[in-house]
C-alpha cells in the first residue's frame, strides 16, 4: 500500500466531487441574486417564485459543497505534510484570505438571506444574496491563486531550500490565477446556464404532454392554467419556466464563449509555463504545428512512449494558431522537452529522504497521457455539446414553448450533464498534466527560477499507507452516500416545482399570498 | 521575543476561542437533538436557534486551520499528519452535521428524519470531541521526530489528555448550549434547559479546566495562574447566573470561562506550539514553526482589516435574529408533492 498512490486518489476524488458542486453554486448563485433583483426592481411574482425555486435548490447544493469544502482544507495538512511544509510561507496566505475574507461573508449573509425573507428589509435582503454570491466569486480567485502557483510560482524566493513569499502582490495577480479564474467564472456559468435550461425545459414539456400549454395555427404557444394544480399549473407558472429557459439557454451560450477564449488565452500561457502538459494534452511526440482531432494507442500504460501513438486525424496548423497565434511556428513535442526536463531537473529523484523508497528511481516527466488527451478532448466536447444543446433549444423554443417530442428532450438532458462533465475533465486534465510535479517549474523563467516540487516529496512521511486507504475508503463511500442524497433531494424539488419551494402558495390561492394573517407576526418565514 | 509570530500565536488561540465560543453552542445543541429534545416540535424549535448563524460559526475553525497554515505552517503540517485518523473522523462528522441540519427537513419518513438527527448529534459529538483532542494534544504533546513527523503508528496520538480535551468541549460545548437555548426559546425547552445548566454546570466544566490545570503546572510562566483564577470566577458567577435562571448573564459568564480558560492554555504553552514528547529539541515553536515576517505582515493587514468586519457582522446577524423561538415561532412542516 503506497501512501502517495492512494493520497493521489484520495485527492483526486475529493476534489472533483468537491468540484461538481462549487461551479453550480456560484452559478446558481448569480442567478438566483440576478432574479431577485428583478423582482425588487419589478415587482412581478414570476421573479419572486423563481427566485425562490432556483433558491431552493441552490441550498441543497450549496451545503453539500460546505461540507465538502472543509475537507479540501484540512487535507494539504494531513495527507500531505511535506507539501504544506514546502510551500506553507506563500500557499498559506490565500487559503486563510479566502476563509477570512470570503467564507465568512459567504455564510453569514447566506443565513441572513435564507432566515431573512421577512426579518429584514428587502432591499437590505437583496443585498444579503448578493454579498453571499460575491463572496463565492471572491473564494474561487483565492483558491484558484493558490492552485495557480502551483502551476506557475511566482512572488517568492528561495530561502534555505524552501520558497519564501517576497511579493504578495505578484502572487495575486499572477497571469496564470487571473485567466484561470475568468475560465472557472465561465465555467460555473455553464453549469448554472444548463442547469436552468434543462430543469425549466422539463416542466415545459411536461404543460405541453399534459395539455395544458398547446401550441396554436401559427405554431405560437398558447398558454394554459389547470386549476387542480394550483400555483404549480398557472399562467404564471408557466412564465417561471419560459423565463428561466431563455435565460438559462443564453447564459450557456455567453459562458461558452467566455469559455472557449479565456481557454485559449490559458493555452498560450501553457505552453510557455507548462510545454509538458500541452504536449501531453496534445499527444505530440515530434514538434509540429498540426492539431491531433483523434489518436490512439496505449496512452494509460505505465511507461507510454510516443511509439504507441497512432495519430488518425490531424488539422495542420491548429495547434500553432492555439498556442502561438500563427499556423507555422513549431510547437515543441515530448521528444524535444522531455531531455530538455531532464537536463534541468534531473534524470532521477535525489538520494534524499524525504521521496522515501522513490529515492533515486528514474523520473517520468511524461504525464499519464491518455489522461491528458482525452481530458483535454473531452472538456472542450462535453462545453460544446452544452453549448449546441443550448443553441438548438434557444431556436425550437423561440415561439414561447418546447417542442411536445421526448426526443428532443434530450438537449434537456445534455445540457444538464455535458456542463459538470467539462469541468471535471477540465481539472483532471489540468492537474494530471502538472504531474510529476506537485509544484510544477517554468522552464521559460517567466516564473521564478528553481522553484519546483516532485509531487513523490509532497506526502506525509508519517502517515502510513493503512490509515491513507482507510480515509479513501471512508471518504469515498460518504462522498457516494450523499451524492445520492443530494441527487434524490434535487430531483424531488425539482418535480414539486415552484410551490415546492413556496408554502404560501401551496397554502393560499396565488393572488392573496401577500396578506399576512395577524397572529403570523411571530412565525418564522423559513424554517429548518 | 519576535513581535509578529507572537501576534499570530494570540490571533491563532483567539480565532479557536472564538470557534469553540461559538460553534460551542451550536455542536452542543447538535448533540442535544438526541438527548435533550422531547418531541419534533422542539427538535425543531432547537435546530432554528442556531439556523441563521451555524454556517458562519463554523467558519471559525476553517479560519483557525488556514491561518495556522498561513502563519504557522510547520505548525499545521505536523499537527494535522499526525492527527490523521482523528481527524477524518472530526470531517466526516462534520460533512454529516452540516448536511444533516439542511436536509433533515426534507424528510419524508420519521425513520429518513431520525437518522438525520442521529447524524447530527453523533456528528456534533464527535466534532467537539475530536477538535478538543486535537487541541489539548498540541498544548500537552506528540511524539514526533526531527522532522516533525508522527511516530509509533496510527494511534500514538491515544492518550488520556486526549480524552480530557475532547471531554472538555464536548461538556462545555453541551453547557454553552443549554445556557444559549435558555436565552433564546421560550416554552417547556426554555425551563428544562435552565434546570439541567443549574445541575449540570459545575460538572460540565471539570474537564477543561484539568486541562487548563495540567497545561499552566507544566508551565513555567506565572500569569497564567492568573488568568485561571478569573476562570475560576467566571464559572462560579455562571453558576450563580443558571440558579437565579438568568440565561444570558450565564451565556456570558461561560464564554469569560472560555476566554480565560484557553487564554491560560495558550499562554502557558507559549512559546511551544507543539511539544515533541520524544526529545524537547523535536518541539516546535512560535520562532522555528512561523512563516517569515513579510507573510506575517502581509497576514497581519488582512486580518486588521478582516477580523473588526467579520465581529461587526456577525454580531449584526445575531442582533437581526434576537427573538426568541417559542413552540408558537414554528411554521407547520410544509410537505413537498410533486407536480410533475
Amino acid at each position: 500500500m503506497d501512501p502517495l498512490e492512494i493520497g493521489r486518489w484520495q485527492f483526486g476524488i475529493t476534489t472533483v466531487y468537491h468540484f461538481l458542486m462549487v461551479p453550480l453554486t456560484i452559478g446558481l448563485g448569480l442567478v438566483v441574486a440576478t432574479l431577485q433583483t428583478a423582482w425588487k426592481r419589478t415587482g412581478k411574482d414570476v421573479y419572486l417564485r423563481a427566485t425562490k425555486f432556483w433558491g431552493k435548490l441552490f441550498l441543497i447544493n450549496f451545503i453539500m459543497g460546505v461540507a465538502t469544502g472543509i475537507v479540501q482544507e484540512f487535507q494539504f495538512g494531513m495527507a500531505w505534510s511535506e507539501y504544506s511544509r514546502f510551500v506553507g510561507d506563500v500557499f498559506g496566505a490565500p487559503l486563510a484570505m479566502e476563509a477570512l475574507l470570503a467564507f465568512f461573508v459567504e455564510s453569514t449573509f447566506l443565513g441572513l438571506w435564507i432566515f431573512g425573507w421577512k426579518r429584514l428589509p428587502k432591499g437590505l435582503h437583496l443585498a444579503t444574496i448578493w454579498l453571499a454570491t460575491l463572496a463565492s466569486v471572491l473564494s474561487a480567485y483565492f483558491i484558484l491563486v493558490a492552485n495557480s502557483w502551483m502551476q506557475h510560482p511566482v512572488g517568492v524566493e528561495m530561502i534555505d531550500g524552501r520558497p519564501v513569499m517576497t511579493d504578495v502582490w505578484a502572487v495575486l495577480t499572477n497571469n496564470t490565477a487571473i485567466i484561470t479564474f475568468i475560465h472557472t467564472l465561465f465555467g460555473a456559468l455553464a453549469v448554472a446556464g444548463g442547469f436552468l435550461f434543462g430543469i425549466a425545459w422539463f416542466h415545459l414539456y411536461r404543460r405541453r404532454r399534459d395539455g395544458v400549454d398547446t401550441v396554436g395555427a401559427d405554431r405560437k404557444v398558447i398558454v394554459g392554467e389547470d386549476p387542480a394544480k394550483g400555483a404549480g399549473r398557472d399562467k404564471t407558472d408557466y412564465l417561471v419556466w419560459f423565463k428561466s429557459l431563455r435565460f438559462g439557454g443564453w447564459i450557456a451560450l455567453v459562458a461558452f464563449l467566455g469559455v472557449a477564449f479565456s481557454g485559449h488565452a490559458q493555452a498560450q500561457l501553457m505552453i510557455h509555463q507548462q510545454p509538458l502538459k500541452m504536449a501531453s494534452a496534445e499527444a505530440a511526440c515530434h514538434d509540429g504545428t498540426a492539431f491531433s482531432v483523434f489518436s490512439f494507442g496505449n496512452f494509460g500504460g505505465d511507461k507510454t512512449t510516443c511509439e504507441d501513438v497512432n495519430t488518425i486525424w490531424e488539422i495542420p496548423g491548429l495547434l500553432s494558431f492555439l498556442a502561438h497565434d500563427n499556423f507555422t511556428t513549431d510547437v515543441d513535442g515530448l521528444n524535444t522537452l522531455i531531455p530538455q526536463y531532464q537536463e534541468r531537473y534531473g534524470t532521477h529523484l535525489p538520494d534524499d529522504p524525504k521521496y522515501g523508497d522513490r529515492a533515486g528511481q528514474e523520473i517520468d516527466y511524461q504525464p499519464v497521457m491518455g489522461v491528458t488527451y482525452w481530458g483535454f478532448r473531452l472538456m472542450i466536447t462535453f462545453g460544446g455539446l452544452g453549448a449546441l444543446a443550448a443553441a438548438i433549444g434557444l431556436w425550437v423554443t423561440r415561439r414561447g414553448t418546447v417542442p411536445n417530442s421526448k426526443w428532443l428532450s434530450r438537449l434537456a438532458v445534455t445540457s444538464v450533464l455535458a456542463p459538470f462533465g467539462a469541468n471535471m475533465a477540465g481539472w483532471i486534465f489540468t492537474e494530471m498534466g502538472r504531474q510529476p510535479f506537485v509544484v510544477a517549474p517554468n522552464p521559460d523563467s517567466t516564473g521564478v527560477d528553481g522553484v519546483w516540487m516532485f509531487t513523490a516529496a509532497a506526502v506525509s512521511p508519517g502517515v502510513s499507507g493503512g490509515e491513507m486507504l482507510f480515509s479513501l475508503v471512508a471518504l469515498t463511500a460518504v462522498y457516494a452516500v450523499l451524492a445520492v442524497v443530494e441527487v434524490l433531494y434535487l430531483v424531488r424539488y425539482v418535480r414539486g416545482g415552484v410551490p415546492a419551494a413556496m408554502p404560501e402558495l401551496a397554502a393560499h390561492a396565488p393572488d392573496q399570498d401577500d396578506t399576512p394573517q395577524p397572529d403570523d407576526r411571530d412565525v418564522l418565514a423559513f424554517a429548518y | 521575543m519576535d513581535f509578529l509570530p507572537t501576534l499570530w500565536f494570540i490571533l491563532i488561540a483567539v480565532l479557536w476561542t472564538g470557534y469553540l465560543f461559538l460553534e460551542g453552542f451550536d455542536l452542543g445543541v447538535g448533540m442535544m437533538m438526541k438527548v435533550f429534545a422531547r418531541n419534533e416540535k422542539e427538535r425543531r424549535q432547537l435546530l432554528n436557534t442556531i439556523g441563521p448563524v451555524w454556517d458562519g460559526n463554523e467558519v471559525w475553525l476553517l479560519t483557525a486551520g488556514g491561518a495556522t497554515f498561513a502563519a504557522f505552517p510547520l505548525w499545521y503540517a505536523s499537527l494535522f499528519s499526525a492527527l490523521y485518523v482523528p481527524l477524518v473522523l472530526v470531517l466526516m462528522a462534520l460533512i454529516f452535521r452540516a448536511v444533516a441540519i439542511e436536509y433533515r427537513g426534507k424528510a419524508r419518513s420519521d425513520r429518513t428524519r431520525n437518522a438525520w438527527d442521529w447524524a447530527l448529534a453523533l456528528g456534533s459529538f464527535l466534532a467537539a470531541f475530536g477538535v478538543g483532542a486535537m487541541l489539548a494534544l498540541t498544548t500537552t504533546g506528540l511524539p514526533l521526530n526531527a522532522n516533525g513527523d508522527r511516530v509509533g503508528g496510527a494511534f500514538a496520538w491515544l492518550n488520556g489528555y486526549a480524552v480530557l480535551g475532547g471531554l472538555g468541549v464536548v461538556l462545555f460545548a453541551l453547557a454553552q448550549a443549554l445556557a444559549f437555548t435558555g436565552l433564546k426559546t421560550d416554552g417547556p425547552i426554555r425551563s428544562r434547559a435552565n434546570v439541567w445548566l443549574r445541575r449540570g454546570l459545575p460538572w460540565a466544566v471539570l474537564p477543561l479546566a484539568a486541562w487548563a490545570i495540567v497545561v499552566v503546572a507544566k508551565g513555567t510562566t506565572a500569569w497564567p495562574w492568573l488568568t485561571l483564577g478569573v476562570a475560576v470566577v467566571a464559572v462560579l458567577a455562571a453558576w450563580a447566573s443558571a440558579r437565579a435562571a438568568r440565561e444570558g448573564w450565564a451565556f456570558l459568564w461561560l464564554g469569560l470561562f472560555l476566554l480565560a480558560g484557553v487564554a491560560s492554555i495558550f499562554g502557558a504553552a507559549y512559546p511551544v506550539v507543539l511539544p515533541s514528547t520524544l526529545d524537547p529539541a523535536f518541539s516546535l515553536t512560535v520562532e522555528n514553526a512561523s512563516s517569515s515576517s513579510y507573510t506575517l505582515g502581509v497576514m497581519s493587514v488582512v486580518a486588521a482589516f478582516g477580523v473588526p468586519l467579520v465581529l461587526a457582522y456577525q454580531g449584526w446577524t445575531y442582533w437581526v435574529f434576537k427573538k426568541r423561538i417559542s413552540p408558537a415561532s414554528i411554521p407547520a412542516v410544509h410537505a413537498v408533492t410533486p407536480v410533475v
